[in-house]
């Protein structure tokens, strides 16, 4: 086989996993956030479907495959229908630059577990943060409906404030590292290096805006069931619908996964390559310990939701701007302090 | 280095297709049975008042208008903050000055939007 086959064959496989286990995590975290929620509300939640329940998500699916594509007669069609679209391109794609493991030797090859090893992986990812704001934009106007229209507006707003404090807190980093190529983050936080230690303002900052990012709860005012019914996808149906609900929790599990490669050391568990463990292990060792990472976070964004009350959208504005965004300013002014003091 | 970004462009197009193959599914297999109230647009059961095509508080603009500036701002940092490492002690301190000049000027911005009611939401 010539090279440039088994490269892309390579590629196509390291795609495969990611886009099988992220579709799976969302199908299981909506299972997960349903059951916690039975549990923190002190009932059962689905149990019905399989043993506990756990074919519940299979069964969601097919139900949501098999209904009735609604489009309002007033809803500008071809938006309606591109909006979810671009929501769940860019939930997908943004996994493209996150390493969840360090390289491998597979049959005489090197493989960097990571689809793709860019030197600009952060700005990726928050450009493709900022596309995620059309989708929702789109979807509130298209549907000419008020719910809609007022729950895009909400969420547009919330998302471009808070991705500014979200781009400063990111800027702490870059400034130790001096680097926005991910894997060289996540080896730089070799041992107990973990930015979390180091930057531990631009990790709450960053964790508050990933949360507003995502539209979860404390700040899911764009879905304020009990103001706005389901704020921009009011008007949605079907597997539209079902678009955009995986997009958000797949949004949650790329926002843990992001978290955890730039402030919980990502695929590092200390100390782990002093071991000697043969390198195959060590490897495996290393996929796992990002695995559990994000999954640790997965539940923690599902347990605040089930904690916090909702913001008001005055309240939600005021943390954004005059909070967060000073807050940020100010820690990227004492990083660069002290990288000058200590050099 | 341009060939880094092949994978991504791969995972871009699966995706796509994933979501075209996704939305035309139901589209094509569920079930057609419209009828007129299920294509009125949905206003909790009474008849829908007017359009949503009309004019929302101004407030929205605002907050577009102060993120366009402050995001250029922030874009502006990413280059001084990923070189700022690398340079040399005397070096370091003249961008560390420059750097800081920026924030404050950043900084000066953001204390005049608030002063001016921007960011105050009734």
């Amino acid at each position: 086989m010539p090279e440039w086959l088994i490269d892309l064959l390579i590629i196509l496989a390291k795609i495969a996993v990611v886009h099988g286990v992220l579709l799976t995590g969302v199908a299981y975290s909506v299972y997960a956030e349903r059951r916690i929620s039975g549990f923190v509300q002190n009932r059962y939640g689905p149990n019905r479907v399989g043993p506990e329940g756990l074919l519940q998500p299979l069964v969601d699916v097919i139900k949501l495959l098999m209904k009735e594509d609604i489009v309002p007669e007033k809803a500008n069609r071809r938006i309606h229908a591109m909006a979810p679209g671009i929501s769940i391109v860019v939930a997908l794609s943004t996994f493209a630059v996150i390493p969840f493991g360090d390289k491998i030797e597979l049959f005489g090859r090197t493989i960097q577990l990571q689809i793709a090893n860019v030197n600009i992986g952060i700005l990726y990812i928050l450009a493709l943060l900022s596309l995620g704001v059309y989708g929702i934009t789109l979807s509130g106007w298209s549907s000419n409906s008020k719910y809609s229209l007022l729950g895009g507006l909400r969420s547009s707003a919330q998302m471009i404030s808070y991705e500014l404090s979200m781009g400063i807190a990111v800027l702490g980093i870059i400034i130790m590292t001096g680097t926005l190529e991910l894997n060289k983050i996540v080896e730089l936080q070799y041992g107990w290096k973990w930015n979390i230690i180091l930057q531990p303002v631009g990790f709450i900052i960053f964790l508050v805006a990933s949360f507003a990012e995502t539209n979860r709860a404390p700040f899911d005012l764009p879905e304020a069931e009990q103001e706005l019914v389901g704020g921009y996808h009011t008007e949605y149906s079907s597997m539209k619908f079902a678009m955009f609900f995986l997009a958000e929790y797949a949004a949650m599990i790329v926002a843990s996964a992001v978290i955890t490669t730039l402030y919980l050391g990502g695929w590092q568990f200390p100390y782990l390559q002093d071991f000697g463990l043969p390198a195959i292990v060590t490897s495996i060792l290393q996929v796992l310990t990002f695995s559990i990472k994000v999954v640790a976070l997965v539940f923690f964004f599902i347990w605040v939701r089930w904690t916090l009350p909702r913001f008001r959208y005055d309240q939600l504005m005021d943390l954004g701007w005059k909070v967060m965004l000073p807050l940020a300013l100010l820690n990227l002014f004492i990083t660069a302090l002290v990288v000058l003091l200590l050099n | 280095m341009l060939e880094s970004y092949i994978p991504i462009f791969i995972i871009i197009t699966i995706s796509l297709l994933f979501a075209i193959v996704n939305i035309s599914f139901s589209t094509i297999f569920g079930p057609q049975r419209p009828n007129k109230e299920k294509l009125s647009t949905y206003e909790s059961g009474v008849e829908p008042i007017g359009s949503a095509r009309d004019r929302f508080s101004i407030k929205y603009y605002m907050v577009a208008v102060s993120f366009i500036v402050f995001d250029i701002e922030v874009v502006f940092l990413y280059p001084w903050a990923v070189s700022f490492i690398t340079l040399s002690k005397p070096e370091m301190i003249y961008s560390f000055i420059v750097g800081s000049v920026f924030l404050f000027i950043l900084l000066i911005g953001l204390i005049y939007e608030y002063k001016k009611g921007v960011l105050k939401w009734d």
